[in-house]
C-alpha cells in the first residue's frame, strides 16, 4: 500500500525534539523518526511504548535451561549411566554450569533473532532512507498525514516554524 | 554532568568540578563520521604494512608449526610424565583472559552507564573475539588426535553409541562456557556494528563495497522504533554477558581447582581468576590502543581521560590479583597440609623462583605507579606499564600450571619442564594471529562506535 508523507529533515537533535512535541501537540501523527544515533527523550515525545523484548529474552532462556537440565538429566541417568568417582548419576549440583551456559546462550541469541524479525532486519535488505544523511548527520521526521490537504499543510508549517532545513511530500509504501 | 535547574549561579553555590569530556572539542557529526572512516577509506600506510608483514610472518610459522604438531605429535613441546600441561594450557587460559575486558568495558560498564566506554567498546570487543579464537586454538592442538576435537561436544546422532560426554566434568562445563562467551561475544559485537555498517554503506561509492556494506548492515535505515528496541536488546544482552564473562574464567579456573593438586586445589581460583583476566586484558587494551590512537590519529576520541580511566581498573584489580597471591601463601600455610605448604616454599625457592618473582614485579608492583595520576596520564609510562601487565600475566599462569605441576607429591614423581623450539614458535605464532586479525579489522571495520560517540559528543 503506498501512502503519502511529509519528511522533514533537522541539522540539529534539538530543533527536531521540539518539531516532534509540537507536531504531536497539534495532533499530527507520526509516523517515525529517523536519526543517526539514539536520541535520549525522542521515545517519550514519540509516545513509543516500552518494547517487550525482554520477556523473548526469559521464556527463551527458561527454554535453555529447561532443555540444558533435561538433556543433562537424560544423558546422565536414562541413555547411559555412568560412575565418574562415586558420584551420583544426577549431579544435579554439577549440571548448572552448563544450564547456566545455555541459559544465556539461547536466551541471547533469541532475544536478537526476535529483535531483528520485529525490526525487520535482514542480511541484504535494501534500505529505505528518510533523507540523505540519516545515517550520518540529519535528524528526519516523517509525518503519516494521509489524504487531507490540510494536515500536510500544518506539519510542513510546523517542521518549518521549529527549524527544519527542508520539508517535502513523498509517496511511499511501508 | 549539569542538571539543570540545580546548578548554582556563578560565585554563590559550592564550586562543582567540570564533567569530564570525553572527545576533545565539539566536532560535528558529520566530522565524526569522516574522522572515524577516514582510516578505512585510505590506503594503508607504510607503519601499518612493516607491522601487518611481521605478524603474517609470525602466522605462516604457526601453521607451519601447528602442521608438523599434528604430524608427529605432542612430544616435540616440552612435555614429560610430571609435566603434562606446560605452554599449550599457559597460553589457552592467558588468551582466554585477555578477552575478558572487552566484555567488561561493553557489557559491565553499559550497564553502569560509563560514558567512557564509547569510544574503546569496539575495538576492545573485537579483541575479545580474536582473543577468544586465540585460545580456543590450544585446547584443539593440545589434543593427542585433534581430528577427534569433535567429541568434547554432545552430537546427535552419537557415533560413540550412547556413551555421552561427561557433564560433572569442569572440562565440559568449559566447553559450552567457551562457546557461549564466544558467540554471544561475537552477536553482541556485530549488533552494536550495524548501524555503523549502514553509515559505511551510505558513504560507499564503489559498487563492491556498498554491496558488502548493504548485506552486512541489514537494511538498518535509523529508525527511531528500531533505536528504541536495539538499546533495549543491547542491554538485555549486556545483562546476559555480565554474569557470562564471570563464569567463563571460574569455570576455566574450576579445570583446576577441582583436581587435587597442591597450587591448584583451592577455593580462591575463580574469582582470582576473574580479577586476573580483567587485569590482564586491561593491559593489552591499554597497549592496542595506545599504538592505535598513535599510528591513527584517533586522539580526539581516544583520550588521556580515557587511558587514565583504564589506569585505575588496572590498578584496582592487580591489587586484587595480589591480595589473591598472599591469601595462596597464607591459607598453605595456615592449612598444615605438608604439600601444600612444600608447593608454595617451591614457588618462592624452587628452580622456577624467578618465574615467580617476575610475575610479582609485573602484576604486583607495576600497576602500583598508578596511585599517581601522573603515572595514569604519561603514555610512555602506559604502555610500559602495559606490556609488563601482559608479560606478568602469562607468567603467573605458567607458575600456577608448570610450578604445580613439576613438583608434586613424591619426589619420584617429579621433573622439569624446558620449552622446545615448538612452544616459543607457537607461542609466537598466535601473538602474531591475534595482531593480524587486529590490523585487518583497523583497516576494515569502524574501530571507534560512530552512533555511540555522536550520542556522547552531544551532551
Amino acid at each position: 500500500m503506498t501512502d503519502r508523507f511529509v519528511v522533514g529533515s533537522f541539522g540539529e537533535p534539538g530543533t527536531m525534539l521540539a518539531a516532534v512535541d509540537a507536531l504531536r501537540g497539534a495532533g499530527v501523527a507520526i509516523h517515525d523518526v529517523f536519526a543517526p544515533y539514539p536520541v535520549h527523550g525522542l521515545d517519550q515525545a514519540m509516545g513509543i511504548r516500552r518494547s517487550r523484548l525482554p520477556l523473548v529474552t526469559l521464556l527463551a532462556g527458561l527454554g535453555g535451561l529447561c532443555f540444558a537440565l533435561a538433556f543433562q538429566y537424560y544423558t546422565a541417568v536414562f541413555d547411559w549411566p555412568l560412575d565418574v568417582g562415586g558420584k551420583p548419576e544426577n549431579s544435579t549440583l554439577a549440571f548448572v554450569p552448563v544450564c547456566f551456559e545455555l541459559t544465556v546462550l539461547i536466551g541471547g541469541l533469541g532475544t536478537v533473532g526476535a529483535f531483528l524479525l520485529r525490526a525487520r532486519l535482514f542480511p541484504g535488505k535494501r534500505e529505505q532512507l528518510a533523507a540523505l544523511g540519516v545515517t550520518n548527520n540529519v535528524f528526519a521526521i516523517v509525518t503519516y498525514a494521509p489524504r487531507d490537504a490540510n494536515d500536510d499543510e500544518l506539519a510542513r508549517r510546523i517542521m518549518l516554524e521549529n527549524g527544519a532545513d527542508e520539508v517535502e511530500e513523498r509517496e511511499g509504501s511501508t | 554532568m549539569s542538571t539543570g535547574a540545580m546548578e548554582p549561579t556563578a560565585g554563590t553555590g559550592p564550586e562543582i568540578a567540570p564533567a569530564t569530556r570525553w572527545i576533545e572539542g565539539t566536532p560535528s557529526l558529520h566530522r565524526i563520521t569522516t574522522d572515524i572512516s577516514r582510516p578505512m577509506e585510505a590506503k594503508p600506510g607504510r607503519g601499518w604494512w612493516i607491522c601487518f608483514g611481521i605478524a603474517g610472518a609470525a602466522v605462516l610459522n604457526l601453521l607451519g608449526m601447528v602442521t608438523y604438531l599434528f604430524a608427529k605429535g605432542i612430544g616435540i613441546w616440552g612435555l614429560n610424565n610430571a609435566v603434562g600441561w606446560a605452554f599449550d594450557i599457559t597460553n589457552f587460559v592467558f588468551w582466554i583472559g585477555i578477552g575478558h575486558a572487552g566484555t567488561l568495558i561493553s557489557a559491565i560498564l553499559l550497564l553502569f552507564r560509563q560514558k567512557w566506554r564509547t569510544s574503546i567498546n569496539r575495538s576492545a570487543e573485537a579483541m575479545t573475539i580474536f582473543a577468544v579464537m586465540c585460545a580456543g586454538l590450544f585446547p584443539l592442538i593440545h589434543m593427542g588426535r585433534p581430528w577427534d576435537a569433535f567429541f568434547i561436544f554432545p552430537y546427535f546422532p552419537n557415533q560413540r553409541g550412547p556413551l555421552w560426554v561427561n557433564f560433572r566434568s569442569p572440562l565440559v562445563w568449559d566447553v559450552f562456557a567457551i562457546s557461549t562467551y564466544f558467540t554471544i561475544s561475537l552477536v553482541f559485537w556485530y549488533l552494536g556494528m550495524i548501524p555503523d555498517l549502514a553509515t559505511l554503506r551510505d558513504r560507499a561509492v564503489s559498487g563492491i563495497k556498498k554491496f558488502v556494506f548493504r548485506i552486512l548492515s541489514m537494511g538498518w535505515n535509523g529508525s527511531q522504533r528500531t533505536w528504541s528496541r536495539y538499546e533495549i536488546v543491547s542491554l538485555v544482552l549486556a545483562a546476559l554477558a555480565t554474569p557470562l564473562v564471570l563464569s567463563v574464567h571460574s569455570i576455566v579456573s574450576t579445570d583446576f581447582a577441582t583436581s587435587l593438586l597442591p597450587g591448584w586445589h583451592t577455593t580462591i581460583f575463580p574469582p582470582y581468576f576473574v580479577a586476573g583476566a580483567i587485569y590482564s586484558g586491561f593491559g593489552m587494551v591499554l597497549t592496542l590502543l595506545i599504538i592505535t590512537r598513535q599510528t591513527m590519529h584517533l586522539e580526539r576520541y581516544i583520550t588521556t581521560n580515557h587511558l587514565e580511566a583504564m589506569a585505575k581498573v588496572t590498578l584496582l584489580t592487580g591489587s586484587l590479583v595480589g591480595y589473591a597471591y598472599a591469601t595462596e601463601f597464607f591459607n598453605a600455610w595456615y592449612s598444615g597440609n605438608v604439600y601444600e605448604r612444600f608447593h608454595f616454599i617451591n614457588r618462592a625457592t624452587g628452580p622456577y623462583a624467578w618465574c615467580f618473582y617476575l610475575m610479582v614485579l609485573c602484576n604486583v608492583l607495576t600497576p602500583q605507579i598508578f596511585w599517581w595520576k601522573r603515572a595514569r596520564r604519561s603514555i610512555p609510562l602506559l604502555f610500559i606499564a602495559s606490556i609488563l601487565v601482559n608479560v606478568g600475566m602469562w607468567f603467573e599462569r605458567f607458575v600456577i600450571i608448570v610450578v604445580s605441576l613439576h613438583r608434586a607429591f613424591l619426589p619420584s614423581g617429579w621433573g622439569m619442564f624446558y620449552p622446545t623450539v615448538f612452544d616459543v614458535g607457537i607461542l609466537i605464532g598466535v601473538f602474531g594471529l591475534f595482531f593480524s586479525l587486529f590490523l585487518l579489522f583497523i583497516r576494515a571495520l569502524p574501530m571507534i562506535a560512530m552512533w555511540e560517540v555522536k550520542g556522547v559528543a552531544n551532551d
